[in-house]
């Protein structure tokens, strides 16, 4: 089977909080179309190395990056280049739904289209449909596309902000343990949503549920202590992984 | 693509020009702020320059007020103003902190919102409408309830000797008394609100009464705060003008009587700045940096120590 | 024979109850105030007294038309100078003001909210009324704004610090730039509070007098110039009552009366923009 190619890749990534160091010298390739799942217990760094690859982790407090990020060959990290363009790019859906409050569901969902340029009422009205289209929210919430976001439910509110995310078209996804603050029906929406969005977008998600990242994801990358232990295709990371770490991880042994 | 700085970058460098000008701006309206500071020391020092440089260190502690022979002491003013803060103190620290404890401790919950928001009403009201009050309902009942029996249990005291006539310093004590309250309290009541219930709880849990737990876990906890809070009313009373000029006489006088009129550094500036000239007007700007000085000093201590033990929020600067 | 325990439950009643007569004794002044305001001002509120100018020194009726003009065009002024600085440097301190310079301006907002007024006054006088040769309404609302921009500063910076975080990082995900993500949606979603502070500092001002004696200084006639001087109800009041005429003193009871109206508007202005804020949420 070809390589399928690689839409974005870090090369001797690192982060650092200060002197402290979160994330440690990896390197890891998310191929186009493909959901990615990053695993690993708490304080491993997943969460640190996703806001990594949008350019996020540099505004947290003494938030350093050393190394490279590839976003189809380009270098998000040189010096040329500008951040807010990258994040444009790639996009993040976060782990507490967060709506913005004071805007509509339709201004919600619109709100990231507005930043690349001017659009015509009729383009933004066809955007905000497709982009709730495809977060399989549209059927509900069609009726009430100016009111309060802050009335739908959990699961709902996360799907707005995929849809929210989704609209300006990035190249990826990222999602930050995306269902934890939400109940098991809404998680499973979610989880379907994913399987429908790779075929649009390439999806890394970092998930601290082993279960949703062997139903959710192609590849799997488990972190420990900040440094990549393994990464392989999930069914193979799952049954028959090559670390000895990797698989007292995945067999429960801790967590 | 526009240029951001190299890595490791620990913050997001402007893009374009949009960041930068949004930053400047905003720090440009920020530095008004220490820029009204610098310029309020400055104005006032070379305004006062020339009394400063005529009377030096005197002008603090000489009684004479002389525009027509242009000698200048500003000692009963400074003398009346730290009076009547102290008479204001001394009346409104225990009710405000009773009202506190009340409101944090003993009131049944519904009426917690509606009686604090009433005593939070008490700032509301402006000065010169405690003023008002104060010249035609407060000094007519001292004069005919408060002061005669004052006077004949108390009147071999220095502090109520002499005559009565209405305006005074005991009238100015009390109305600043009741303008400071809702100030001592609302702050007294945040950092009361503060102290963790775990406190109280402990020492309920050994035996205490409610009030020996309020007295012996909940006040020590919130100690530095609630002086804090009673600063704050020192600052405040410091500087009330309108009320105190109404009511306090506007005499020259140094005396610790409460019964008779006085002066206040606020109240002086009021009554005298506008026909003022020359060196009466430059030791009025004396007297205004002098209560200046005092007041930020006294708000500094004051800010300090409420930064210290409540949560931080502008607590103290909100009137209502 | 009253054992230990016994007296120390009196005690603590005691003391519960002394707590209550403070409570008791806090809110007398209030409600004294505000029966004399209603007893002694409401006989002065007629058509006239709020169409009409004062009447010559010693007459009946007039009113006090000029200076409840006066007074809204000073806090207008004052406020449409004061709120934005302030405003602005709140939105300053709650982004930026993690440093040395951000912990100096907060200090010093601290400090200059609880300045004398009339400090602010004489300050004004020399750096607006001097140079300008007279008084005018503009040099109080000068002196206004001043006393405005600490207090808004610090009520702001509290209520955009309340914003989550994960709005400002969700608005940065998305590619918005940092201003946009802190004006269209931080500051959009601290809006009601801000409005809540700022309008609570207009009914501070508003009720203000010493830093307009020598600013706005006040005037007998009906003007709206404002480099001129102006009336303020504030002012009235203070001449009204220290004046030696009866009919002043019933009209000052009156002018205390729509004064007071006037804060307690912006006030509760101020509550209800809070509770609204909350029904939506």
């Amino acid at each position: 089977m070809a390589e399928p190619a690689v839409r974005l890749r870090t090369e001797r990534l690192h982060a650092l909080y200060g002197s402290q160091a979160a994330v440690k010298g990896v390197t890891l390739g998310f191929p186009v179309h493909t959901v990615t799942a990053v695993i690993g217990p708490s304080g491993c760094g997943k969460s640190t190395f996703l806001r990594c690859l949008n350019r996020l982790h540099e505004l947290s407090r003494q938030g350093i990056v050393q190394g490279s990020v590839f976003l189809d060959d380009r270098d998000i990290y040189a010096p040329e280049t500008n951040p807010v363009a990258v994040r444009r790019r790639i996009g993040m859906v976060f782990q507490q739904p967060n709506p913005f409050p004071t805007m509509t569901i339709y201004r919600n969902v619109a709100a990231g289209l507005s930043v690349n340029g001017r659009l015509t009422r009729a383009e933004t009205d066809a955007a905000v449909e497709r982009a709730l289209r495809s977060a399989a929210l549209w059927d509900e919430v069609k009726d009430r596309l100016h009111t309060n976001p802050l009335g739908l439910s959990g699961g709902q509110q996360q799907r707005l902000c995929i849809a929210r995310t989704i609209a300006p078209a990035p190249d990826v996804l990222l999602l930050d343990e995306p269902t934890s603050a939400l109940d098991p029906i809404a998680t499973q929406s979610i989880e379907e949503l994913v399987q429908h969005l790779k075929r649009e977008f390439t999806v890394v998600i970092v998930t601290h549920n082993m279960q949703q990242a062997a139903r959710v994801s192609d590849f799997t990358a488990f972190f420990y202590l900040g440094e990549l232990i393994e990464h392989d295709v999930t069914t193979k990371m799952f049954t028959a992984p090559a670390e000895a770490r990797t698989e007292a991880y995945v067999t429960g042994r801790f967590g | 693509m526009v240029d951001a700085p190299g890595r490791p970058s620990p913050r997001l460098r402007a893009v374009g020009w949009g960041d930068a000008a949004f930053r400047v701006i905003l720090t440009g309206f920020a530095a008004t702020i220490p820029l009204l500071f610098v310029a309020l020391v400055a104005r006032l020092t070379v305004s006062a320059w020339p009394t400063i440089r005529a009377f030096g260190v005197r002008f603090l502690t000489t009684s004479t007020w002389d525009p027509v022979a242009n000698v200048y002491g500003a000692a009963p003013m400074i003398f009346g103003t730290l009076f009547s803060s102290l008479i204001a103190l001394l009346l409104a620290v225990p009710l405000a902190i009773g009202v506190a404890i009340f409101l944090t401790e003993f009131a049944p919950r519904p009426l917690r919102g509606p009686v604090g928001t009433l005593v939070e009403l008490l700032a509301a009201i402006p000065s010169v409408v405690y003023g008002l009050w104060g010249i035609f309902v407060l000094i007519p009942l001292l004069r005919t309830y408060v002061v005669p029996p004052l006077g004949t249990l108390l009147g071999w005291t220095p502090f109520f000797s002499g005559t009565f006539y209405g305006n005074s310093m005991l009238a100015a004590g009390i109305i600043l008394a009741v303008m400071i309250l809702p100030y001592i309290s609302s702050v007294s009541r945040e950092v009361l609100a503060a102290v963790p219930s775990s406190q109280r709880e402990a020492a309920l849990a050994l035996g205490a009464t409610r009030w020996e737990a309020v007295w012996s876990a909940v006040l020590p906890y919130a100690r530095s705060g609630v002086v804090g809070a009673v600063i704050l009313g020192l600052g405040r009373a410091l500087g009330e003008t309108m009320a105190v000029v109404m009511v306090v006489g506007n005499r020259h006088d140094l005396s610790v009587s409460l019964l008779e009129p006085g002066t206040t550094m606020a109240a002086v500036i009021a009554n005298e700045f506008n026909e003022a000239a020359g060196l009466q007007r430059a030791a009025l700007f004396e007297v205004g940096l002098v209560l200046f000085g005092v007041t930020v000093a006294v708000n500094a201590l004051a800010r300090i120590l409420v930064w210290r033990v409540a949560r931080e929020s502008a607590i103290g600067s909100r009137a209502i | 024979m009253i054992s230990r325990v016994a007296r120390r439950r009196v005690a603590s009643h005691v003391m519960t109850g002394l707590t209550v007569v403070a409570a008791i004794l806090a809110l007398l002044p209030l409600f004294a105030i505000f029966a004399d305001l209603v007893l002694r001002g409401a006989s002065s509120l007629n058509w006239d007294f709020f169409v009409k100018n004062p009447a010559a020194a010693g007459d009946t009726g007039g009113g006090v038309a000029n200076a409840i003009v006066g007074t809204l065009i000073i806090v207008g002024v004052g406020s449409a100078i004061g709120l934005p600085v302030g405003i602005g440097a709140g939105v300053y301190l709650a982004e930026y003001g993690g440093g040395r310079f951000g912990t100096v301006v907060r200090f010093l907002a601290d400090v200059l909210t609880g300045t004398p007024s009339v400090i602010v006054g004489i300050f004004v006088w020399m750096f607006v009324v001097r140079p300008m040769g007279h008084f005018s309404a503009l040099a109080g609302a000068i002196a206004l704004a001043m006393l405005m921009i600490p207090m808004v500063s610090r009520t702001t910076e509290e209520m955009v610090r309340l914003v989550p975080h994960s709005l400002r990082e969700a608005a940065l995900a998305l590619g918005f730039p940092r201003w946009r993500a802190t004006t269209h949606v931080v500051v959009r979603a601290a809006w009601p509070g801000i409005v809540t502070g700022a309008l609570v500092a207009v009914a501070r001002i508003a009720g203000e007098t010493a830093p307009l004696l020598f600013t706005a200084l006040g005037n007998l006639n009906f003007r709206t110039n404002v480099l001129q001087p102006m009336q303020t109800l504030s002012l009235q009041i203070y001449v009204f009552a220290t004046g030696p005429f009866e009919e002043w003193h019933r009209l000052a009871w009156g002018a205390a009366l729509v004064l007071m109206g006037i804060v307690l508007i912006f006030g509760l202005g101020a509550r209800f923009v809070t509770r609204t804020r909350f029904r939506d949420g």
